[in-house]
């Protein structure tokens, strides 16, 4: 899988470097779970640590902050890949301790 | 689906392959397939190239331990759409689906190899807990994976922890199992390209 890392950081690259429709502050704040502004919290928090409890009513409130649908997409997707994303970095941490090597 | 423009705000191009593809296999298009599709270039084609690496690129565990691998990454995260879009591929993919219930239900030492057995438990706490120690590392690597084999179990971990995610968030739509039988036929005929 010597691919998977170039794979994952262009990934990373485009959901948050990339052009959109929510503010790439916004997509870091989601991926990086800091700096949320207020109506989105519930709902990145939810996604992040509990996605199976989203509701309707956090989406709504989301797009009732102001948010159209493509922007609550592109910062929902932001937050899953950095948590995903956090998870992973620590296990490979674990295992470069484990190992003793990179 | 939660988001309007996830389940009809496609491009007419991609709206025509949904119909043909509705016609063909004379089943609903998945949820999975709706997201990806939706503006490409943000999610959908960069997610694939990683998915597509994690789950059939060179690696020392099969097809089928990774597709079990997403389906258990799956079922601990609570995820009703993935879990049973995998463990239909999985059962596939064995050949064998007692093999999957067995592992997806208790993880039974006599039904599934140690490497692997290990290395689910090792995911099943990163999913939970979103962390692993040394220790845990330690303990798969003594129970027979390679290092090599555990960075190639995270990369699907990684995949399938965002998949995940998202399903539950926009809510797909969980179809019956002759929908999921589709979705594995063309899984490990295609690949996720």
């Amino acid at each position: 899988m010597s691919d998977i890392k170039e794979a994952r950081n262009a990934l990373l690259k485009r959901i948050l470097e990339g052009p959109g429709e929510a503010a790439p502050s916004d997509r870091q704040a989601a991926f990086t779970l800091n700096g949320l502004r207020g109506p989105l919290r519930p709902l990145i928090d939810k996604v992040a640590n509990r996605a199976f409890a989203v509701t309707e009513e956090d989406i709504a409130a989301a797009k009732a902050s102001g948010l159209s649908e493509d922007q609550v997409f592109e910062i929902v997707v932001s937050a899953a890949i950095g948590q995903a994303n956090r998870q992973y970095e620590a296990a490979l941490e674990a295992l470069v301790t484990a190992t003793g090597k990179e | 689906m939660r988001l309007r423009i996830l389940d009809s705000g496609h491009s007419f191009g991609t709206k025509a392959l949904f119909a043909f593809i509705q016609m063909v296999s004379r089943q609903p298009v998945l949820d999975v397939v709706k997201l990806v599709s939706y503006r490409s270039d943000f999610y959908g084609k960069p997610m694939s190239r990683v998915t597509q690496e994690a789950m059939r690129g060179p690696s020392a565990w099969s097809i089928a331990d990774r597709e079990l691998m997403a389906a258990f990454i799956a079922s601990t995260n609570q995820c009703e759409f993935c879990t049973k879009a995998h463990t239909a591929v999985a059962q596939r993919a064995y050949g064998d689906g007692g093999s999957v219930s067995a592992a997806l239900s208790d993880l039974d030492p006599a039904k599934i190899p140690e490497p692997l057995r290990a290395t689910l438990c090792m995911l099943r706490k990163l999913t939970r807990e979103h962390a692993v120690s040394a220790d845990d590392m330690r303990s798969v690597l003594a129970a027979g994976a390679s290092r090599q084999q555990i960075e190639d179990a995270l990369a699907v971990c990684f995949s399938f922890n965002v998949i995940g995610r998202l399903a539950d968030a926009f809510e797909f739509l969980v179809p019956g199992p002759d929908a999921f039988e589709a979705g594995a036929k063309y899984l490990l005929a295609r690949g996720y390209r």
